[in-house]
């Protein structure tokens, strides 16, 4: 079964939005937009390194995405960078990512793949990583759930209750940073921050507990990447950025259609 | 034998100083108030005692597991995250549909479970925040201007409300107000801040102290004096 192409796409699609509806609601609530893609972006630096040193290119975005995302929770402290800093960080960890991929020799990575991802190609091993990465962070949102939706809503109310916020905070950065390593196949640098919010933003009006925003962000982006890769084989189009467009025409059908 | 105590506590953010030398104990089964204009630094002190705001110097003293209700101000609440109110009150812990009901009832917001915490006014927020802090059985209860967008009639209630919480579930509660002169009589020790603590004492000591005088008594033609929440409501109220 899993020698079939567009099997292995689906089921690297389902791994991916399984992690991308909590930690995109999360991203949402707690307007990491810009956190979030300063720390994609950066994966293309690490992947740039992994390359050159011949080691796996997942464990390199792996690696930087964490450097970057605990760099920036660490200096931001108690509260988040100002979206100035985060913004600086976003833009010019892709700049210095694109211009290292370009200076390795003989062209040994695919820019467009990498930037836009290419679900089409995703490969056993690659499955087996996505699936993995996963698990951990669904394990993670499992146990963590109430207490980081207590801090999310005021680390005040979550300090009285014996709850540590800025221990949460951490274990958002680094499931952010596992998400952006195993979503790079699926959907490239660029585009995984619209992953992660597009699909909660889109379940937002129909919903009205956290658990059925997750819900919702799951069911539309799973729809999103199924639908978009289906569009994507049929007119030949790049498929990260069919993704995004099938969950931008989901966004928009539920913030024009549904009156809260 | 205080459950909650601050040692010498002193917190400074950059070059502006919170708190400065700060003594204070809460005993079991006590009502403390403290009371202060704005920047005197109540709601600091409020967050130091659970632990939110790093202490320059000094020490907070804490029964161990004593379990804390804390009733903030309001909840900047993001649009983007859809809550009710039955939701909100099973955080972090759940509780049950009959447990969440009495909770409510106890706080006065009976029948606002399925209502998303967006909606609510300002009052009935106060009160759902209250029936969250009840939830966890709190040996002390802090609740930072638990009065702030109600009448007159809605504060004595609540004090009120407060005061019967204590003899039901018999904790120990801080509460902390800038309106200086609608006290709840039921305090037994109301503390003066601004800074550091100016004086504290029963009552009506602390409203014939010199020190609450030149604190609150000017502009007031000497009229000021502790509102005691069983006299007349109508009684009028001094411009600040």
């Amino acid at each position: 079964m899993l020698d079939d192409f567009l099997t292995r796409a689906v089921l690297a699609g389902i791994g991916t939005a399984l992690v991308a509806a909590p930690l995109g609601c999360f991203v949402v609530w707690r307007r990491m937009a810009y956190f979030s893609d300063a720390t994609s972006h950066s994966a293309m630096l690490g992947i740039a390194i992994a390359v050159a040193l011949q080691i796996n290119p997942a464990w390199g975005a792996l690696a930087t995405a964490l450097a970057i995302a605990i760099a920036l929770t660490v200096l931001s402290g108690r509260t988040i960078a100002s979206d100035t800093v985060l913004g600086v960080f976003a833009h010019g960890a892709l700049a210095a990512g694109i211009i290292a991929a370009t200076l390795l020799p003989g062209r040994r990575i695919d820019l467009e793949a990498l930037l836009f991802g290419d679900i089409l190609t995703v490969s056993q091993s690659d499955l087996a990583v996505i699936w993995a990465g996963a698990a951990l962070v669904l394990l993670f949102f499992a146990l963590r759930w109430n207490a980081i939706l207590t801090a999310t809503l005021d680390p005040d109310l979550a300090r009285a209750s014996g709850l540590h916020p800025e221990r949460e905070q951490m274990g958002l950065t680094l499931a952010l940073a596992v998400v952006v390593a195993i979503s790079i196949e699926v959907i490239g640098v660029l585009l995984i921050g619209a992953l992660l919010i597009i699909p909660a933003a889109a379940a937002r009006p129909l919903v009205k507990t956290p658990e059925h925003m997750v819900l919702g962000a799951f069911g539309i982006g799973l729809a999103s990447i199924i639908g978009g890769l289906q569009i994507a084989a049929a007119q030949n189009l790049p498929a990260g950025p069919s993704i995004v467009c099938t969950a931008l025409a989901c966004f928009m059908l539920t913030a024009v259609f549904v009156r809260r | 034998m205080s459950i909650i105590s601050a040692e010498n506590i002193t917190i400074r953010r950059g070059n502006r100083t919170a708190l400065d030398n700060v003594s204070m104990a809460i005993a079991t089964r006590e009502i403390v108030t403290v009371v202060g204009p704005n920047g005197s630094g109540k709601t600091t002190l409020l967050r130091a005692l659970i632990g939110s705001e790093p202490l320059t110097k000094g020490r907070i003293h804490r029964m161990p597991d004593l379990r804390i209700g804390y009733v903030p101000q309001g909840l900047r609440l993001d649009p983007a995250l859809p809550i009710t109110v039955s939701r909100f009150l099973s955080l972090p812990r759940r509780h049950d549909t009959g447990t969440i009901g009495d909770a409510l009832r106890q706080s006065g917001a009976d029948g606002l479970e399925t209502r998303p915490l967006s909606q609510l006014s300002g009052g009935q927020l106060q009160r759902v925040l209250l029936a969250r802090a009840l939830l966890g059985r709190p040996q002390l209860l802090l609740l930072d201007e638990p009065t702030t967008g109600l009448d007159q009639p809605g504060s004595a209630a609540f004090y009120r409300r407060i005061e019967d919480l204590r003899h039901e579930i018999g904790c120990a509660v801080l509460l902390v107000s800038h309106e200086l002169h609608v006290v709840m009589s039921a305090s037994d020790r109301v503390i003066c801040l601004n800074g550091h603590v100016c004086c504290q004492g029963r009552p009506d000591a602390v409203a014939s102290a010199p020190e609450y005088r030149a604190l609150f008594g000017t502009g007031t033609g000497g009229a000021l004096a502790l509102y005691r929440h069983d006299h007349d409501h109508s009684h009028d109220h001094p411009p600040h």
